[in-house]
């Protein structure tokens, strides 16, 4: 057995320790949102937390987790950056057909809560690891720059 | 002006369609009595069509019978349907429509997703399923009011009476319900629409950012197993013997089974299904493409291209004003087998019973994948139920006439006798073929002493889609597939005489329509080659395009938009190059003008495009957009990196390490210019991909002198034509 803390509940799954990451998350706790794209962190469909940390689950062995915080798509809102960078992606209406959006949206939350104001130069260093095939890179860029602007006014508050 | 459309008019939506081979005439619109529900749905309230559900809460369902792929159907369609209905936008949802008659594409009788075809195709229907659905509200209202039903109208969910008496459309919906159908509807005037034409988000956005959307990939059912299969190592390569003593040893393989396209390991888990197909011993007989290579394809494409090929297009004579021009050119294109690399990889989940078969897929092609899973499980196509999920992507790979990744699914249910999901990993999609045909081009050209071109020869070489499917029968006329010539056949510019022909070698290498289909190379190819023409007439490209393209008003309506929004004279920093293009395709015009920088390792930099589009009236300016943004990437990929090659039978590549996409570090500054049109809706999905390649190829020879005739313009290949130079 081995003991996650994923979105804040704990889970035993009876699994391998060598079982990459994401499908314990999408099989044996069967939080789907997280992606396979590639299963060798070429992609970033992938993407989840890892005490803050953005990691490709398709190559993080489980056993390698245990005990730590792990957050995926279904709660990364609850995180400031998170919230604000979901709503970004709203407002700018920034998937199409949808799929890798959520490790864009991972990797996205996790460069933020980190650099709240990060430069083009900043963006294409740290999501230029995630493809998308629809070609929303525009998009994302303007929305992670919108959320970085949700998250300066937040602390001003 | 407002329209008045017949609903028994049923020539109004004839059209002649295939499936399988023969001719199917007369789609009529569905109405009450030829309705596909989804089995054991409620049907309280208001179901005046198979298209829109209205309930007694206020809700109203829009069944979308195209499926979302990321270009925006479930949006855009709704807002054909509520623009007239008058529903509170608010209150919309979209269900995926099971697999029906009454859901038939209206101009190709079968129930599918291509060809950018979905809003112009539903253009007509679903504003007269929103306006019947209307007047039965408006109906119901008058009767309970005793009222004319002229002085009622619907809007924001409601029938209100101009006496100031409101009731919303879930309180008619079942009176509504026992209302007659119109016979005739009025349409809106365009000038009164609120809902088409304006900017709307996405409804599939919030699902999209927060991990709920369905994907074929996410689907569970009861008891589910998970496949992962062995296919050949070759095409069409078939099983000697197996020894799965290995994988049957190793924790969680639960079965090993033997199927038509290979060998498929069942687990309760990706993971240990994966492990056991890789353990897996195999003896495989390659058959006759073991010895396939792409040196060998294009020495054997070259060979052909010297040759006359089947006449695809023919004015005048050619040769003999060739023979006569002043100045000669000729060049040789080239572009590779190109892989759709879809992010959601290939899968399917069955469930197979003894009398029915339901199926969970991500697909573009349901009529076809319901008849080929009912084939193989030996059962009737209506015993079979597909759940239309949403699409990881499409791009033309979810849309096979051989339904592989389906009937595969359907195959390892039945032997395993159990429900399973199929799951491709990268590796099996990107070898699993199904590809964009590699073509090869030659052509040539003379031009008179002014610089006008008196003679264009095109023989143009690769495989034919269509060949040996059922579609063949009607999508190959005299020898041509249509979809190997298309933009290319057509030619715009104004040259006296013309010559294009064919040649369609056939080898054991699976080939598919993959986004913009024959577009894909022949706009590089003849975007390219009149960029050569104005280098050697010693013009300036564009003034060259726009002189040849007289008459030709779309076409230079987009032209002059994109070269008079990027500034075309102004002149550009030093080392940077600006190229032009436009291309007519899936009755939409898109022009595209690129700005590039060559780096000293060979890397071809794009800073920039503008894009021009005219694609008639449209209904969500703001898809058009982004389905220009998204087609640019798309191009770019194939314009710079992505390429899938042959080696003794087998694909060199399998992800995304050697099979490249463009990444966010590379995406150009897009801007997007839409022209005002009133002119027939045409397609948006695939358009703004052919100008991509010879946009930016002709920028690098405005950047620095060299011509690249082949794609991807990898930085070796851009050294060795800067050496050649």
């Amino acid at each position: 057995m081995i003991s996650l803390d994923i979105n804040g509940k704990q889970y035993a799954v009876d699994v391998s320790p060598d079982v990459p990451l994401l499908w314990v998350i999408r099989e044996n706790v069967q939080l789907t949102g997280t992606k396979y794209g590639c299963g060798m962190a070429q992609c970033g469909a992938c993407t989840v937390h890892v005490d803050g940390e953005a990691i490709r689950s398709c190559v993080t062995p489980v056993s390698t987790v245990a005990g730590k915080k792990i957050t995926t798509i279904e709660a990364v809102g609850t995180t400031a950056a998170g919230k604000a960078v979901q709503e970004a992606w709203i407002a700018e209406d920034v998937p199409q057909c949808g799929y890798c959006q959520s490790g864009h949206i991972m990797q996205a939350a996790a460069l933020l809560a980190k650099n709240p104001k990060p430069a083009d130069a900043d963006i294409d260093i740290q999501v230029s690891g995630n493809l998308c095939r629809c070609g929303t890179y525009p998009r994302i860029r303007k929305a992670i720059h919108r959320a970085a602007g949700t998250i300066a006014k937040g602390d001003k508050s | 002006m407002s329209e008045v459309l017949n609903i028994s008019r049923r020539d109004f939506l004839k059209t002649s369609a295939l499936i399988g081979g023969g001719l199917v005439l007369g789609i009529s619109l569905p109405l009450r009595g030829s309705l596909a529900q989804p089995s054991g749905e409620q049907t309280a309230g208001l179901t005046p069509n198979a298209f829109v559900r209205i309930g007694t809460d206020d809700s109203v369902t829009i069944i979308v019978n195209h499926s979302e792929m990321g270009q925006g159907v479930y949006t855009s369609l709704p807002m054909l349907v509520a623009e007239e209905l008058g529903c509170n936008w608010k209150m919309l949802r979209v269900e995926a429509a099971p697999v029906d008659a009454v859901y038939n594409h209206t101009a190709f009788g079968m129930q599918m997703t291509g060809g950018s075809t979905s809003v112009w195709s539903e253009y007509d229907r679903l504003r007269m399923v929103g306006a019947a659905a209307r007047e039965m509200l408006i109906a119901a209202a008058a009767e309970i009011w005793k009222v004319d039903k002229r002085t009622c109208r619907a809007e924001n969910g409601m029938v209100v009476h101009t006496g100031g008496k409101k009731l919303t459309f879930g309180e008619l919906a079942d009176r509504a319900a026992a209302m007659p159908v119109p016979k005739d509807v009025k349409l809106k005037d365009p000038k009164h629409y609120k809902i088409i034409g304006k900017p709307t988000h996405r409804l599939d956005t919030p699902i999209k950012v927060n991990g709920k959307a369905m994907f074929g990939m996410d689907v569970s059912i009861p008891n589910m197993l998970i496949a992962v299969v062995a296919r050949p190592p070759v095409f069409g390569g078939k099983v000697l013997s197996v020894n799965a003593i290995k994988a049957k040893a190793l924790p969680g393989v639960l079965d090993v089974v033997q199927v038509p396209s290979g060998v498929a390991v069942l687990a309760r888990g990706f993971w240990q299904a994966k492990q056991g197909r890789d353990a897996l011993d195999i003896a495989w007989d390659e058959g006759q493409n073991a010895n396939l290579s792409t040196a060998g394809l294009r020495e054997q494409y070259a060979n052909l291209a010297k040759t006359p090929g089947t006449v695809a297009a023919k004015k005048g004579d050619a040769d003999a004003a060739l023979a006569k021009a002043e100045k000669k050119l000729s060049a040789e294109y080239e572009v590779p087998y190109l892989a759709h690399a879809t992010m959601e990889p290939m899968n399917c989940t069955v469930d197979l019973r003894s009398d029915s078969c339901e199926i969970w897929v991500g697909t573009q092609f349901q009529t076809v994948d319901r008849a080929a899973a009912a084939a193989v499980a030996g059962l009737k196509p209506e015993q079979v139920k597909i759940h239309t999920m949403y699409l990881g992507g499409g791009f033309g790979r979810r849309a096979n006439p051989a339904a592989d990744f389906v009937t595969e699914a359907v195959h390892v249910a039945k032997a395993a006798k159990a429900p399973v999901k199929v799951i491709w990993t990268r590796e099996d999609d990107t070898k699993g073929g199904y590809y964009r045909p590699m073509w090869y081009d030659r052509i040539a050209s003379g031009l008179d002493r002014k610089g006008n071109p008196v003679a264009w020869k095109h023989t143009i070489v690769g495989q034919s889609i269509v060949a040996g499917t059922p579609f063949e029968k009607a999508m190959v006329k005299d020898g041509i597939d249509h979809t190997s010539v298309e933009g290319a056949a057509d030619l715009p510019y104004a040259i006296p005489s013309l010559s294009v022909d064919l040649h369609s070698p056939k080898n054991g290498v699976p080939v598919l329509w993959w986004r913009s289909v024959g577009h894909s190379h022949t706009a590089f190819v003849v975007e390219s080659f009149i960029d050569e023409l104005a280098a050697v007439a010693r013009k300036d490209p564009y003034e060259y395009r726009k002189k040849l393209l007289a008459g030709h008003s779309r076409h230079l309506g987009v032209l002059k938009l994109a070269a008079e929004k990027v500034g075309w004279k102004k002149p550009l920093p030093k080392g940077r190059g600006r190229g032009i293009a436009v291309h007519n395709s899936f009755g939409s015009y898109v022009a595209q003008v690129a700005e590039v920088s060559v780096g000293p390792k060979g890397e071809v930099r794009v800073h920039k495009v503008v894009c021009a589009v005219d694609c008639g009236r449209y209904v969500n300016p703001d898809t058009i957009r982004a389905q220009m943004e998204s087609a640019i990437a798309f191009g770019l990929s194939a314009t710079l990196h992505s390429e899938i090659t042959l080696k003794d039978g087998r694909v060199e590549q399998g992800n995304f390490h050697d099979y490249q996409i463009l990444g966010l570090n590379e995406m150009p500054k897009v801007e997007v210019h839409i022209m005002p049109s009133m002119e027939k809706p045409g397609g948006i999905g695939e358009p703004g991909v052919p100008p991509v390649a010879p946009a930016v190829a002709n920028a690098v020879f405005n950047a620095v002198g060299i011509r690249l005739r082949n794609l991807p313009m990898t930085p070796s290949t851009v050294l060795e034509a800067i050496k050649r130079a």
